[in-house]
């Protein structure tokens, strides 16, 4: 979807602002956000893709007002009551109506084995590559309503194959109706003048994470 | 918050809680009370991101990557094995590949759809990574960002920016200032920050007697 989340190359959001000796956490409820998020994903009722579809679906307004960890709240609250974790009742008066029947819970004891996951998005798929490193490619320039990891900036331009990172989930499709869709994702260079035009240092480029299905030759 | 202590949280909760903070309270007593979330589960999770996963990983990473050569080219061709040997696996570090800045080529790691960075290495990340500026700004004007950020790249050293579009975590091995030949990995490790290993700083000496 063409929303404020896809953020590369606007204008007017002001200047990078480093805090110093900046904590992990500004406050408690930032850090029991981050947990719950965490913990909830444990019941595998949304994959990591509908999680960011989820945050990225806040009214744009929001979205550029809130902050991070409010974001992360409003999300997890939408994926709760749409995959029917909590009814919208129990949420807006913040009584159980029921208890969740059967399902497990992350203990404190599993935290850590829970943390250690070795593969999340990388697939064994046999799938054939559609292109090799060093090959040229056009991004496509399709606006999907839906979750995409192809950023606007770069949709209709034109890049190199820098390397294969093997077979992959395909986001797109696994945040929308959970078709994991396996295929080839590359790293693809894209000239920053290719990007952004004869302003742009002629030496640099912007590299790309994308897949088969964002790709056409070029 | 400048001066952050361990107390911040007692101290809390003498405050009057604002919007987000109620509602997250409200959020997790209904998810305990249904039994979907064990709060000793929450305290878990929130000690190991507070005290067990930082840029210190990062850091003896890099210092190994310094002293060693052979890591180091285990490290540029398969970082996600290299980097499991330090036992720094995990959620949101499933895949890694490492960037080695050079005299020539600089690299800047960015995600400007959310907020994806090498949690097993780097820990959770700041809030400027996570902001609209950096996000908007690291693709069309990363020499610009640098400049204000104080690591002007000169125009002729080639800046490479990768957008974290996938589930492929980056983190830049920068590369060792001239001065400190001889030194332990520890003390390499000490001087390697964050912001070096996210590409918008780059290694400094410490200043004299501070080694």
């Amino acid at each position: 979807m063409n929303g404020v989340h896809d953020m590369g190359g606007m204008h007017g959001m002001g200047p990078v602002e480093i805090e110093k000796n900046e904590p992990v956490f500004h406050s408690q409820w930032e850090a029991r956000v981050h947990a719950l998020n965490l913990a909830c994903g444990y019941h595998r009722k949304w994959n990591i893709d509908m999680g960011r579809h989820s945050r990225e679906r806040i009214p744009p307004a929001e979205y550029l007002a809130f902050s991070y960890y409010e974001k992360w709240l409003r999300g997890l609250e939408m994926l709760l009551v749409e995959n029917g974790l909590v009814t919208p009742k129990e949420l807006a008066t913040g009584r159980a109506e029921s208890k969740a029947s059967g399902a497990g819970v992350l203990r404190a004891s599993e935290v850590a084995g829970f943390l250690r996951v070795r593969r999340l998005a990388r697939m064994d798929d046999d799938v054939p590559a559609r292109f090799r490193p060093g090959e040229r490619v056009l991004a496509r320039n399709d606006h999907a309503l839906g979750h995409t990891r192809l950023p606007r900036y770069a949709r209709g331009k034109r890049g190199v194959i820098d390397r294969d990172h093997g077979v992959f989930i395909f986001p797109d499709t696994h945040a929308m109706t959970r078709d994991k869709k396996p295929q080839h994702c590359y790293s693809v260079r894209f000239a920053a003048c290719e990007l952004w035009g004869q302003g742009a240092s002629a030496r640099d480029s912007v590299y790309l994470d994308l897949w088969d299905d964002h790709l056409d030759p070029a | 918050m400048s001066d952050h202590h361990g107390d911040d949280h007692a101290r809390e909760h003498d405050r009057p809680l604002s919007g987000p903070a109620l509602r997250a309270r409200a959020l997790e007593s209904l998810l305990v009370e249904k039994g979907l979330v064990d709060p000793k589960a929450l305290d878990e999770l929130i000690d190991t991101y507070q005290t067990k996963v930082g840029p210190r990983n990062g850091a003896k990473i890099v210092a190994r990557a310094w002293t060693d050569p052979a890591f180091k080219k285990r490290l540029l061709s398969d970082a996600t094995a290299a980097i499991a040997e330090f036992g720094f696996i995990g959620r949101q570090g499933e895949d890694m590949v490492v960037l080695e800045n050079t005299p020539k080529v600089r690299n800047v790691v960015v995600c400007t759809l959310c907020s994806c960075y090498p949690w097993p290495v780097l820990g959770l990340p700041p809030v400027w990574y996570k902001s609209a500026p950096y996000r908007a700004r690291a693709v069309i004007d990363p020499r610009g960002v640098l400049k204000e950020l104080g690591s002007e790249v000169p125009e002729d050293v080639e800046l490479r920016v990768w957008d974290s579009t996938a589930e492929l975590r980056y983190l830049v091995l920068p590369e060792r200032p001239a001065g400190t030949e001889g030194w332990s990995e520890d003390e390499l490790a000490a001087i390697v920050t964050r912001d070096a290993m996210i590409g918008v700083a780059q290694v400094k000496l410490p200043a004299r007697g501070k080694r």
